[in-house]
Formats: C-alpha cells, sequence, structure tokens
C-alpha cells in the first residue's frame, strides 16, 4: 500500500465526519508518512509503521463531539430521488413516531435524573425559609416578652440552619453525580452513531 | 492502568515534548519513545485536545518542499506541567502511605 492508497482510505473511513475533521486527519498522517520517508524508510515502509487505517479511523471517530457526527449523518449527501421522497413520506407515520418516542424517552431519563436534584434543592431552601422565619418569630417573642418561647423558636431555627446546611452539601455532591450520569448518557448514545459509521 | 489517569499523563507527556522549543509531530513521537510508546492515532487526538484547550499553538511551515506543523507551548500549557509536578508529589505521599501500611500488616 503507498502513501495515496492509505490517504484515500482513510479519506474514505472519514467521510462520515465533516470535510475539514477529514481534511486536517489526512493532512495530519500525510505528514507522519512524509517524516518517515525523509528519515530513510521506503513508502511502503512508512505506510505500515503508520499502523492500520480502520484503527486509526475508529480513534478519530471516537474523539469528535456528538454534535458533529449527528450533523453530518444528518444532513443529505445528495439529493433525494422522488420515490425516496414518496417512501419517507408514506412511512412517516412510523418513523417519525418512533423517532419522536426515542427522543421522549432520552429526554425523560434527563428529567428524571434533574428532577431529583432539584428536589433536594427545596427541600434546602425550604429549610432555610423555615429558619429565617424561626430566627424572626424569636425576635419578636423576645421584644414581646416571651423569653422561654423566644428560645425555642431560637434552638428550632438553628436546628432548621443546620440541616438546610447539610442539605446544601449534599445537594453539592448530587448535582456532581447528575451531571457524571449525564455525560456517561451522551457518550451512550454517541457509541451508537459511531458503531454504525464504523460497520459502513 | 486507569483510562482517566493515563489520558491525563499523555497530555503531560506530550507538553513535556515541547517544554523547551517548538516540535513537530513525528519528532514529539521519538522524543517521548524512551519513556513512552506513543502512535500517531493516540497523538492526533491530543494535539487537537491541546490546541483547543490552548495548552499549545499550532503553526504549519514549509518544509524541504512541504507541509509540516509546528506546536509550541503555551503560558498556560506551561502552568499545565507545574501543576502535574505539584500533583505529582502528593501522589508520591499517598503512594509512601500505601506502601507504608502494606508493610506494616506484613
Amino acid at each position: 500500500m503507498d502513501k495515496y492508497d492509505f490517504l484515500d482510505a482513510l479519506r474514505e473511513k472519514l467521510s462520515g465526519l465533516p470535510k475539514e475533521d477529514v481534511w486536517r486527519s489526512v493532512e495530519f498522517y500525510s505528514e507522519m508518512i512524509d517524516d518517515r520517508i525523509e528519515e530513510g524508510m521506503t513508502e511502503a515502509e512508512a505506510v505500515a509503521d503508520i499502523g492500520d487505517v480502520s484503527e486509526i479511523s475508529q480513534e478519530i471517530i471516537r474523539t469528535t463531539p456528538l454534535a458533529k457526527i449527528v450533523k453530518e449523518k444528518v444532513k443529505p449527501k445528495r439529493r433525494l430521488r422522488w420515490w425516496e421522497i414518496v417512501l419517507l413520506a408514506v412511512g412517516s407515520p412510523l418513523w417519525i413516531s418512533l423517532l419522536a418516542a426515542l427522543f421522549c424517552i432520552i429526554l425523560a431519563v434527563y428529567i428524571v435524573i434533574w428532577v431529583v436534584v432539584l428536589t433536594f434543592i427545596c427541600v434546602d431552601i425550604a429549610f432555610f425559609a423555615t429558619a429565617l422565619a424561626l430566627f424572626t418569630a424569636a425576635a419578636g417573642l423576645f421584644f414581646e416578652g416571651f423569653g422561654a418561647e423566644a428560645v425555642l423558636c431560637m434552638g428550632t431555627g438553628l436546628v432548621m440552619g443546620g440541616l438546610s446546611l447539610l442539605t446544601f452539601l449534599f445537594v453539592k455532591v448530587l448535582t456532581k453525580g447528575a451531571v457524571w450520569l449525564s455525560k456517561k448518557i451522551v457518550l451512550g448514545i454517541k457509541a451508537c452513531f459511531v458503531g454504525k459509521g464504523g460497520a459502513k | 492502568m486507569d483510562i482517566q489517569l493515563k489520558r491525563g499523563l499523555l497530555d503531560v507527556c506530550v507538553l513535556a515534548s515541547i517544554k523547551t522549543d517548538e516540535s513537530y509531530g513525528y519528532q514529539m513521537i521519538k522524543d517521548m519513545k524512551p519513556y513512552v510508546e506513543v502512535s500517531e492515532s493516540t497523538l492526533y487526538p491530543i494535539l487537537r485536545r491541546l490546541e483547543a484547550s490552548e495548552l499549545l499553538t499550532v503553526r504549519t511551515a514549509e518544509h524541504n518542499g512541504r507541509l509540516r506543523k509546528y506546536y509550541r507551548i503555551t503560558q498556560a500549557g506551561l502552568e499545565r506541567l507545574e501543576d502535574f509536578k505539584r500533583e505529582w508529589n502528593e501522589m508520591i505521599s499517598i503512594y509512601n502511605f500505601v506502601t507504608r501500611e502494606a508493610e506494616d500488616n506484613g
């Protein structure tokens, strides 16, 4: 395999990616082969030394952002023929609803994750508001001359304040967990797309 | 080795290979070879990532009638290397702690 075969093969395997990414990758590997040749290798040796085109393309696809891959996949490569348009239109009740269902499932998973976080934020706000109300009540009671009741309100207020702080710390950990999980989901979706691109 | 850890280490290795002077892809691979085996397919995404996060800059220059890309470390890149040294000192003290415990038990 000579340099041009190699670069052509790479270009073809990356054809699912945006043009600029393909061009940059080809340029990079072209330079790598040239540098090896300059060092004394023959062209065939240099190409063999670079490695397997499939593995190289897989690695590039894996490290390309999901949005880029999806955008490139969705964009039609050529004008659709009339019968393709008819088929798409006839099949639309099926594929549109399936697509919508898939989208809803992913959305639902996201909402479920973040609703848990939101719930605890609400609990935290409730604790904090209660603490504030109790402190205000304590001050009022104190000036009205109800000493014992004021101390009770003050004490309960401190407990609520403490709970609010603890909940806040918990929410911080929970948010980190939710962000991590959200990222994992994106990775999973991307893997589906890349898998198809690689098999082609 | 943990993938996340290895990824971070390779980023630092690539930055270290251009610590003193700018360099090009193949030269960087050769410079790293005695310490860590890095292939082109590993190096390429790392370079793009480091460029995107502005830890290095790229310029294209002519060399023997063709184009070659040269990579230069930025101030942020140098700071990343300093951070790594600090973090690694912590790792070493943790390592010492872990191994000492093992000896005590055994």
